[in-house]
């Protein structure tokens, strides 16, 4: 059985359908790219996952846990996938350490020592540690985003969303967040990532899947997609990307 | 110590007297604005759109208005129709009305200035709205809403003689008894002046302090 099961969802937003009929599975460990040009509803589909965009059609199963059925806690579902937004998203108000103690003291119920050891561990294990009692404004881009992969990972989830993670970032801040998140992969962690990072996602992703207008169109493991693209869309989008990002020569 | 002062002196009683009538005027209207104007604040941003057009009716039309129209309609107007609030009840309707209005500003745009992603970053972890909403939203938006809230406040305090207006014994009415009685209208008035000097920059002291306190890098300071 898959850890997340997305089947034949449909999204609008007033007259306009954002995601219309998408469909595909993620096994436990596995991660997945999702690309495509930008109102694609690459976004939309993470926040259908976990229910920030319920879909108006279609079911997600999360760990055999129908997502999108009516009696669902979602207060539960949501702790268990952690998400990392496009523009960091952290509490403003926060210093780093409480960014990231928050969830684990108002969801998780910890006290406040416990809550503390694990907001250290993760802030850690991203390279945080001397910076825990700074404020967002006072961190780079780069940290901040950091402090956000901490904070969806002290609720120790089992699947892990990226929202283009990298792209509001200097080029120079790109390598130390795609290197967290590379070493996430290795550790086993369950992924799905819009991106445009194919250096990324050649080396950790294990299908790239292809989304344009609300539909996916190509879905295929790197080395495929990157050499031998089936549709011609797909080509397009990837020469696209090749010469915006310097090409690796898909 | 010069005779002017010592004659200044003899009659501070009364000015400070009136002094504490003028902080409760304030405080009370800034009482009354600040939960009008969050309310107003909040239907104007989340009401359905008939509430949404009227509360923007209500702000239009008492940002619109001289204070001291609204004072007089409020006095001298409604009792009128039956309705006689009395002078005190009056001054803090007025000034407490016309206040919510510019809050009601204020406390919008804090709210507006902060992304939907704060929200959202609540929820994905497993928080309801409401806890997201005490926890996120609520203590930025009143760091947000500080120094707009502490420029309300001062306006309200210095718009606060309009009380004298409708017969209120504050500073001005006591300094306006001085005079009757000594005819000393320069160092009464000056002494007022004074007053209200110490007085605005005592409570803009107070709210430094606080937005000190609270301080948070990346958000706007009093200072």
């Amino acid at each position: 059985m898959p850890l997340l099961k997305v089947n034949d969802i449909t999204k609008r937003f007033g007259k306009n359908t954002v995601l219309d009929g998408v469909s595909f599975d993620l096994d436990k460990g596995d991660v997945k790219v999702i690309i495509g040009p930008s109102g694609t509803g690459k976004s939309t589909l993470l926040r259908c996952i976990n229910m920030l965009a319920p879909p108006e059609q279609g079911s997600i199963y999360l760990d055999g846990v129908e997502v999108t059925g009516s009696k669902t806690d979602l207060y539960v579902i949501r702790q268990k996938i952690g998400m990392v937004f496009q523009h960091f998203a952290l509490f403003k108000h926060l210093r780093a350490i409480d960014n990231v103690m928050l969830g684990l003291l108002k969801v998780k119920k910890m006290s406040r020592e416990e809550a503390l050891k694990k907001a250290e561990y993760e802030l850690d294990r991203v390279g945080l540690s001397g910076h825990t009692d700074k404020y967002p404004a006072e961190l780079s881009g780069g940290q901040q985003q950091r402090v956000g992969i901490a904070r969806a990972l002290a609720m120790d989830p089992v699947l892990m969303l990226f929202d283009e993670p990298t792209s509001a970032l200097d080029p120079e801040l790109i390598g130390e967040v795609l290197q967290v998140m590379q070493d996430l992969a290795k550790s086993g962690m369950t992924m799905l990532c819009v991106t445009h990072e194919m250096g990324f996602a050649k080396s950790v992703a294990s299908e790239i899947i292809f989304m344009e207008s609300g539909h996916i169109i190509e879905q295929s493991p790197p080395s495929e997609m990157f050499t031998a693209p089936k549709n011609e869309r797909t080509k397009s989008f990837l020469n696209k990307i090749a010469e915006l990002y310097g090409g690796e020569g898909f | 110590m010069p005779e002017p002062v010592l004659f200044i002196m003899s009659h501070m009683p009364e000015l400070l007297k009136g002094a504490l009538v003028a902080v409760e005027i304030t405080l009370l209207s800034m009482g009354v604005g600040l939960v009008l104007g969050l309310l107003v604040a909040f239907f104007r941003l989340y009401g359905s759109e008939p509430v949404k057009k009227a509360m923007y009716l209500y702000e239009w039309v008492l940002r619109g208005l001289p204070i001291l129209v609204l004072l007089f309609i409020i006095y001298f107007g409604l009792p009128t129709v039956g309705i006689n609030l009395g002078p005190f009840v009056s001054v803090i309707a007025g000034l407490g009305l016309r206040s919510s209005a510019y809050q009601a500003q204020v406390y919008r745009g804090a709210i507006l200035s902060i992304e939907t992603e704060q929200m959202e970053a609540g929820l994905s972890l497993g928080m309801s709205k409401f806890r997201t909403l005490m926890t996120v939203i609520v203590p930025q938006a009143v760091r947000l809403s500080l120094p707009g809230f502490t420029n309300e406040f001062t306006i309200v305090l210095k718009d606060s003689p309009l009380a004298y207006a409708v017969g209120i014994a504050e500073i001005l009415k006591y300094g306006r008894d001085i005079i009757v009685m000594t005819f000393r209208p320069f160092e009464v008035y000056l002494a007022c002046a004074v007053i209200y000097f110490i007085l605005f920059h005592i409570f803009y002291f107070l709210f430094v302090k606080l937005s000190r306190k609270y301080d948070v890098p990346g958000f706007i300071k009093v200072d």
